[in-house]
This record gives structure tokens, sequence and C-alpha cells, in this order.
């Protein structure tokens, strides 16, 4: 199954967001954790979640600092900051609206295709 | 799986990998080792796998992403960075869009030239009567800035619907520099020419935008285009007067009086013209030469710092007050905008995702000081005003004051924040950016309301 763009760009906030409040954590890592969560369906090119964590480092979301991996290799972490958390809980909110909103429609109930499950 | 020098191939082709992805304009340095760490990361967990070094690094790389791509995501994020590297990008698209881009330039610039010398035709002489003086000091900016305003009208492709909105600040400068009956030589007439130029100047930042004014990354990128222009400017000047100098020497060593040529037509066609050639001059510019304004403003800073703290230090420990006239007031103003000035600039050129630092701290004084010793001097006028009574002069002085007054105070909040901690540095760049249109509206006041408001005095 494909995911769509727009959706895998919606989805990418939160979904850092809400790995990194499992604890400072950084690229690699957190890619393979949204692999792992959505057992391998969501695919992201690698590459572009450089940008997205750039973007909330900038707008002061998440914080970075250069460490080095266990191999000693310089290595950029990511942290959740007091206002990443806040955002976390205002995109909850908001997917929680839209989710709910989908549930009352036939949307869920919808008769997948055998191939599609 | 060594090479033959011994340096194993993952070592080799990652180094290769990396000057790959660093000529990308958008990806800086730091950026390719977070990416190498990726990448690096990635090859190890695929050869663990069972793969072989060739092989994980390939795949490594392909899961990046295609470099276009990615280096299109990261240009979005990092638009400063390109900004100091446009013209590469230039000649990366082959010298012909340079080269017709240069000649646009230079017509637009003779134009412009041409433009300022076509009232002489109607009498109106340069060194001539009161009337013409008065025409000039009212049209220079209309007849010089249309061509810039082209300019980037045609480089940036603006549609029929932006041409409009680019062309409708000029013709209402023009209609009312015009038709309004100023009385001749009165200060709202002076005033009105002095807030024009600005006024249209913002307006300008329409094309460059290229419509998109309402773009905060495209506002921050006009700044930068401003400051780097003022430097280009000065700087053909500078040439300008030698050559002026050098050619009044040498025709004067031969007993000819060259004055007359350089006073009615190199002047005043060199300084039109050089408005253009300066802002083409910033559009494609050299990557060897850096954005010189945040240097300047690196320097100065400091340096201006200083001299605040010791002028305080002075009223403090002399007591004198400031003598307070209008001169003075708008001195005051002009300190503030070299404030604000120092301050857009440090914004404009830091990286945003820099730590506070000591520099920051260094603003935060400069512009506290700047607004206590401007406070004093407020204080000083407030206290007389009646004495002086609302001339449109003083009320100008004092609204530029309180236009200046609020952007460095919420500056000084936003900068506090920050350098608490509580906030990045995107609300500082934001607030900046926001605020260009109150200049706008400001000057536009200046000059259509104010001569109604004084009845043309």
């Amino acid at each position: 199954m494909d995911i769509g763009k727009d959706l895998v760009a919606a989805s990418a906030t939160p979904l850092v967001l809400a790995i990194l409040s499992e604890g400072e954590s950084y690229g690699y890592a957190i890619i393979k954790r949204v692999d792992e969560l959505s057992g391998g369906e969501l695919q992201w090119t690698d590459g572009m979640l450089y940008p997205v964590l750039h973007r909330l480092d900038r707008n002061g979301l998440v914080k970075a600092t250069w460490g080095r991996s266990e191999s000693g290799r310089r290595r950029k972490y990511y942290r959740l900051t007091d206002q990443g958390s806040e955002e976390l809980a205002n995109q909850q909110r908001q997917w929680q609206v839209v989710n709910e909103a989908l549930r009352s429609t036939p949307f869920m109930s919808f008769q997948l295709a055998p191939q599609e499950i | 799986m060594a090479h033959e020098g011994g340096v194993p191939v993952l070592e080799e082709r990652i180094l290769e990998w990396r000057s790959y992805v660093g000529r990308r304009r958008a990806i800086d340095a730091p950026d390719v080792d977070e990416l190498e760490d990726h990448l690096r990361s990635q090859v190890a967990d695929l050869q663990e796998a069972g793969l072989d070094e060739e092989e994980a690094f390939l795949i490594g790389v392909k899961r990046l992403g295609e470099l276009d791509t990615l280096s299109r995501e990261f240009a979005r994020e990092h638009s400063e960075r390109l900004w100091k590297r446009l013209v590469v990008a230039d000649a990366e698209a082959g010298t012909l869009v340079g080269s017709r881009e240069a000649l646009v330039a230079l017509g637009l610039a003779v134009a412009a030239a041409l433009a300022i010398k076509v009232p002489e035709l109607f009498g109106l002489r340069f060194d001539g009567s009161p009337a013409a003086e008065s025409f000039y000091i009212r049209n220079v900016s209309l007849l010089v800035l249309p061509f810039l305003a082209g300019f980037f009208a045609w480089k940036r492709g603006l549609d029929s619907a932006g041409l409009l909105r680019l062309a409708a600040p000029f013709l209402a400068g023009a209609l009312a520099m015009n038709l309004l009956p100023f009385e001749p030589g009165g200060s709202t007439m002076v005033l009105a020419a002095l807030h024009l130029p600005m006024a249209l100047w913002l307006a300008v930042g329409i094309g460059y935008a290229g419509g998109a004014w309402r773009n905060h990354d495209q506002r921050m990128n006009y700044v930068r285009f401003s400051g780097e222009w003022f430097i280009y400017y000065v700087l053909i000047a500078l040439g300008g007067g030698v050559l002026m100098m050098f050619t009044m020497f040498i025709f004067s060593a031969i007993g000819l009086d060259a004055e007359w040529l350089l006073e009615s037509w190199i002047l005043p066609c060199g300084a039109a013209g050089a408005v253009v050639i300066a802002g083409w001059l910033v559009e494609a510019k050299q990557s060897v030469i850096e954005n010189m304004a945040p240097v300047l403003t690196m320097l100065f800073t400091p340096l201006f710092t200083l001299m605040l703290l010791v002028f305080l230090v002075t009223i403090v420990w002399t007591g004198s007050g400031i003598a307070m006239d209008r001169e003075v007031l708008i001195g005051f103003d002009l300190l503030l905008v070299l404030v604000v000035g120092l301050l857009l600039y440090s914004i404009s050129a830091r990286d945003p995702r820099a730590e506070p630092g000591l520099f920051d701290a260094l603003q935060l004084v400069l512009v506290i000081t700047a607004l206590l010793v401007n406070a004093l001097a407020l204080w000083a006028i407030l206290a007389r005003i009646s004495e002086f009574g609302f001339s449109p002069n003083k009320v100008a002085a004092l609204g530029e004051n309180l236009v200046l007054v609020v952007n460095l105070g919420w500056s000084a909040v936003l900068y506090w924040r920050f350098l608490g901690g509580r906030t990045g540095f995107a609300p500082l760049e934001r607030w900046q950016t926001a605020y260009l249109p109150v200049y706008a509206v400001w000057a536009w006041i200046v000059v259509l309301i104010f001569p109604l408001v004084f009845g043309f005095q």
C-alpha cells in the first residue's frame, strides 16, 4: 500500500514529535522507529526527515545538540522542548477531531477489497 | 574488501559522496555531517544483514533520496543560505541568462539616466529656477525608482495583476506630488518629498518578491537586498566621485572647464543610472563577495553600544539635560533608525538555528541603551511641546519616533525571551518582517495625509 504524499507530509510533524516524546533521539533512529511503528507501511525518503527536523528546531519545538554515537562519530541529537510538548498536545487534539469525524462517516465501515487487506 | 591503496572502499565512497552533496548550495557542512552519520548507520545495518560494503552504500544513498529533491527541501527550509550564492544558480543554468539580464539592466539604467533629464525638455533645468528645484525635490524618486521596479518585474516575470499592484503606488505618488497644491518650499512638501522615496522603495519590494510580498522569507530577502544595494551604491558613488575629480583635473590641465558637464550630465545621470546598476549587481554578484551589510553590523554594533553607554553615563554623571529643538529630535530619530538597521541586518544574517550567544546579548544591550537615550530625548521635548506647538515637522518627528520605539521595544522583549531560552529565534525574525508594512503605512501617511491635515503649509 502506498500512503499518499500529502498524508505522509501532514503526519511527519506529529510523528516526529511523538517519537521524540519517548526521549532524545537522532535522525536514523527516528526513521527506524517510524518504520517499526507503521509496520513498514509508512515509507519516508530518509533525507527528507532532516529539513523537517531543522524546521522544528528553528521554531523551537525541538532542540538539537551535537553529541557522539557509540562508535564516537559526530551525531546530532534532538529532544522535545516544552513548546514542542504543547504543540504535540495541540496536534493530538487536531488528529482526534479528524479521526472522530472520519469514524462517524461510512469511511470506517467501508469494505476493503481482499487484496488491500 | 580493501582498496589497492589501503583506504577502504567505503571511506573513499563516502568522501566522494560528501564532496558531491557538499556542492549543493542549500546543504551546508554540518548538514552533510548529519546526513553522513545517517548514511553510515544505514550502511552498518545493511552490512549486518549480510550485504557487502558496495551494495550497502548504494542502497543507503538511494534511501536518502534523490539529491535534487533533497536539496530543494533543504532550500525551502534554509532560504538564507541560497541568498549568498544566488549567482551560482545562474552560472549553472548557463551564461545566456546572465548576459541578457546584464543588457536589460544596462538598458534600464540608461533609461533612468535619461528620465532624469527629460524634464529639461520642458524648461526645468537641473541647476535652474526655484520652480525646477521644487519639481526635482518632489519627483526625483518617481523618475528613477520605476526603472528598478521594472527590472524586477521583468526578472521575476510578474503577471498583469502583479504589474498593476506594482504600478499603483508609483501612480499614487506621482499624482499626490504633482496635483496637491503644496506651498512652495513649505514643510509639508519637504516632508512628503523625504518620505516618498522610502514608500516607493518598499513598493519596489513588491516587484522584488515577484508579487509574493506577504511571504516573510521574501521580505527578509528584500531587507538583505536593500542593505547590499546601499553598500553597492555607496561604492559606485565613491568610484564616480574619483572619476569626476580626475575629469575636472585633466580638462583643467588643458585649460577647459568641465564643471558644467559634470554638474548637469554626469552627476545626475550617473546617480540615477547607478540605482538600477547597483540593484542588478546585488542580484548578480559573484559568490566570492559575501554579504557586506552583516559584516559591517558585526563591526559597528559593539562600537555603537559603547558610544551610547558612555553617553548615558555622561548624562547621569554631569546631570546635563538634552538641549531640545527639532534638529535634535530628528537626530535621535536617525539614531533609532540606525539601531533598527543594525538589528535588522544582524537578524538577517544570523543562522536561525544557532544558540543564543554573546552577540545576541550585545544586541539587547544596544537596543535597551538606545531606548533609554531616546526616552530622555522624548521626555525633554514633551516637557516643552507647548512652547513649540504642533508643526508638521514636529508631528512627523514624533510619529517616526513612536514607530521606531514600538519596533525596538518589542524586539527587546523578544530578545530577552530568546536569551532566556524560552523561545527560538524565529519570533524575532518574524517580528521584523511583519513590521515592514508599518514603515510603508507611515511613509504614505506623511506623503498623502499630512499635506491635507496641515493645509499644505
